[in-house]
């Protein structure tokens, strides 16, 4: 008994000991996610999950989004622009270094967007820096940006993942070894695993409140669920099973983020492939479809309707569903007006997300209906962007698409769908070139009114931001305005 | 032996009655779902989504309000003709040629055949399974050839070590000194003669064909929605397990059901077939 006795003093020793040590906050995290980048550079690269780690974290603008999708200052602490809306002047902060040691300043900006609108730069997103047809350092903390035309969204664009600045000092292996600027350092990389940062010392702005993070890859979403019950990730940003979020809104563990993205989820349809040339065949199949049933079947309820390709919590949002209600039987004279009264068969590819899989099975139970078959076939996202994005080899497909204010890739008759409108085009031309707030709104609400009734796309409804976390886990972004996991602001509670 | 003493023995074998009444009962659903299914499967109903069993649907509806009950009966069908058609493949193939190693013993041709079989049975076989769907895209179609090629090197063997013992018997030598031919002799004295071994052997790898099938569809690399399919409606079930359960366990029970049937009625067939063993039993 002696023994037993003394374990047990030694036991509730330990756990004294234990106590005291948990009840100092945290200072280090584990965020899953379910996609691993490909590399780690974000000027490089149109893969969203580069931004998911180091946006904000390690790699800032001249400008960066707020968490409700606002354009706030960043490298720049102030900026004044011409009358004539064509020469952006920015006045950067003071002391701001790149996390090898070396100085951020006006030569960085240049040597930034030089390299982001240069004839071969491999920039994903080179309409961003298009009208840009100068930049001039004036002294180390100004720097001078003249715009070809005035441009509306140029702070906006410069807020994007793409247009961080980095250092030609760094440049070289910046795909490996990312140096920024940001609250976090890079640390290490263990491909497959995880990524790790740590908080810079040195921080020009608020330092960040943990001391590390790090960034787990899930792909899988049972082992998500089992890796977040289990408590060995704190937060999991874009849970992939939407089915076990009440489960874990019921454990007090547990907070559910649920909030909004910029992600149209859209029936993505080859404009240039035959039927879907046809106007009154994709008006058909918009009005076969049922919004409300694959928000629930596929989501399982979470999503908002959209009629057009635009973020309902835009305010110049224009809520056009009633284009494409649900209406079987109009759908069906549709097609048999278009000259496919026994309709057709088409391909319908898939890439992994549940919402592109779920979603397809019900869309393509709901095209059976009114006689369009589809032969469904699931892709790994490799093969989806070799087949369906670059190679534009499919009919049907399902993909949200993310990145914020991107109704201008209708203007691109390249682009994977393959919609080419002069009409629309000349909306798009004409709003780059507005400045006014009142022409800009009116010019967004006629391009959306446009693509919607010309059925480019099957638009389904607006994905919904998922994240589950601890619930003492305070800070992190509700809503996701941009590719982003700024955990800048992120801290535990006592 | 007369058939009605066979009959006797067929049916006083437990494991061979219940194995054949299991198996009996997912053909005869595979069957009728040809003509009948409580609901269609094809036809989605979400907002009857993962209804726990009721008088509608006994065994409840998934993810997408289809009956799980009409799923697994029309799941089965993919099952059964995926399993029999890579073991038609398997004996096909595998039979003739473990005949003509037998016959052509210690031969190159014997050493080249059974070579080229270990070469196949040294492989992992679900992982060529994979990586042919994955060149040539998932379909039902690939997987049967998949977990066909891997039944070929069990047919082989079988049949050739059956065989190399039976050509030392006396009636083959008999039939040799009567002139008959290495191809005849195979056909006429060898191949009656390993025919329950086969039997037996192409049941076991009838369900090792539906476990197989079920595991490539789990991955997603067998037949694609919206045909149901055992294996992918377990995959489907799997996040939802903790408050739905019934869409994992019926499917998961239709897999064990059904390969636990095949095999008590292989193990049945080999005791009613080797008379060894029905001797001791006795």
């Amino acid at each position: 008994m002696t023994y037993l006795k003394f374990t047990r003093g030694m036991v509730s020793a330990l756990a004294l000991v234990a106590g005291v040590g948990m009840a100092q906050a945290k200072t280090d995290i584990v965020v899953g996610m379910q996609l691993e980048p490909p590399h780690l550079d974000p000027t490089s690269a149109a893969a969203g999950a580069i931004d998911s780690v180091l946006y904000a974290n390690v790699f800032e603008g001249l400008t960066r989004f707020g968490p409700d999708g606002s354009v706030n200052p960043g490298l720049a602490a102030s900026w004044d622009i011409s009358a004539d809306g064509t020469v952006y002047t920015f006045k950067l902060h003071d002391g701001v270094t790149f996390h090898d040691g070396t100085t951020m300043d006006a030569e960085d900006v240049k040597f930034s967007l030089d390299r982001a609108r240069a004839e071969d730069s491999v920039n994903a997103q080179k309409g961003l820096f298009a009208g840009i047809t100068d930049v001039t350092v004036i002294d180390p903390l100004t720097v001078q940006v003249t715009l070809g035309a005035p441009n509306g969204s140029f702070l906006f664009n410069m807020a994007w993942g793409d247009a961080v600045i980095v250092a030609p000092e760094s440049i070289e292996n910046i795909k490996t070894n990312p140096v920024g600027t940001g609250a976090f350092k890079f640390d290490n990389w263990v491909q497959g695993d995880r990524i790790d940062i740590v908080k810079n010392p040195d921080y020009w702005g608020e330092p960040a409140k943990l001391d590390r993070a790090t960034f787990k890859f899930i792909s899988d979403p049972t082992a998500a669920f089992a890796a977040v019950m289990a408590e060995d990730v704190h937060a999991f940003a874009g849970f992939p099973a939407p089915e076990n979020l009440p489960q874990f809104d019921a454990d007090p563990r547990f907070q559910v983020l649920i909030g909004s993205t910029e992600g149209e989820t859209i029936l993505s349809t080859n404009n240039k492939q035959a039927p879907f040339d046809n106007i009154k065949v994709r008006e058909a199949m918009a009005h076969a479809i049922d919004r409300q049933a694959i928000i629930d079947g596929a989501m399982f309820g979470y999503g908002t309707p959209i009629g057009t390709h635009f973020a309902p919590h835009n305010p110049d949002y224009v809520d056009l569903t009633g284009n494409s209600a649900y209406d079987p039987e109009k759908a069906k004279a549709l097609l048999a007006e278009a000259g496919f009264p026994d309709g057709f068969t088409t391909t319908l590819k898939l890439p992994p997300p549940s919402y592109a899989r779920r979603g397809g099975e019900i869309i393509a139970a709901q095209l059976r209906a009114v006689g369009i078959e589809t032969e469904i076939s699931n892709l790994e996202w490799a093969q989806w962007l070799e087949q369906v994005f670059t190679g534009k080899d499919f009919g049907l497909t399902i993909v949200s698409h993310t990145e914020p204010m991107d109704i201008g890739i209708y203007a691109n008759p390249d682009y994977y769908f393959q919609y080419d409108s002069a009409e629309f085009q000349k909306i798009m031309t004409d709003l780059t070139a507005a400045t006014d707030p009142a022409t800009r709104s009116a010019l967004l609400k006629q391009a959306q009114e446009k693509i919607s009734l010309d059925y480019v796309n099957g638009y389904l409804f607006q994905l919904a931001a998922l994240s589950v976390a601890n619930a003492k886990v305070m800070g992190l972004w509700k809503n996701a305005p941009t590719q982003a996991t700024d955990l800048t602001a992120v801290y535990w509670a006592d | 032996m007369s058939t009605g003493s066979l009959m006797r023995a067929a049916l006083t074998n437990r494991s061979l009655v219940i194995g054949l009444a299991l198996s009996l009962i997912f053909v005869g659903a595979a069957l009728i779902s040809f003509v009948w299914v409580p609901q269609d499967v094809t036809t989605l109903d979400i907002a009857n989504k993962m209804k726990t069993p009721s008088a509608a649907h006994p065994l409840g509806t998934d993810h997408f309000g289809r009956d799980i009950l009409s799923m697994i009966m029309v799941g089965a069908r993919t099952s059964i003709a995926v399993a029999v058609v890579a073991v038609v493949i398997g004996m096909g193939l595998g039979v003739p040629l473990g005949l003509a190693a037998a016959a052509r013993r210690g031969s190159l041709a014997d050493e080249v055949i059974m070579r080229g079989n270990d070469l196949v049975f040294a492989f992992p076989s679900l992982l060529i399974a994979i990586m042919i769907t994955a060149v040539f895209g998932p379909s039902a179609l690939n997987a049967i050839i998949a977990i066909g090629i891997f039944n070929i090197p069990v047919f082989a063997r079988l049949t050739r070590g059956a065989a190399l013992s039976l050509w030392t018997r006396d009636y083959v030598l008999a039939a040799r000194v009567a002139g008959k031919g290495a191809v005849r002799i195979s056909l006429e004295h060898i191949l009656p003669n390993v025919t329950n071994l086969l039997i037996v052997q192409g049941t076991i790898q009838f369900s090792l064909g539906i476990l197989a099938e079920a595991a490539l569809s789990y991955v997603g690399l067998g037949a694609q929605p919206p045909i149901p399919s055992w294996g992918r409606m377990l995959a489907d079930s799997q996040t939802m397990i903790s408050f739905a359960p019934h869409m994992a366990i019926f499917p998961g029970m239709a897999i064990l059901l059904t390969v636990l049937g095949l095999n008590l009625m292989g193990d049945g067939l080999r005791d009613l077939f080797d008379p060894r063993i029905r001797r001791d039993r006795r």
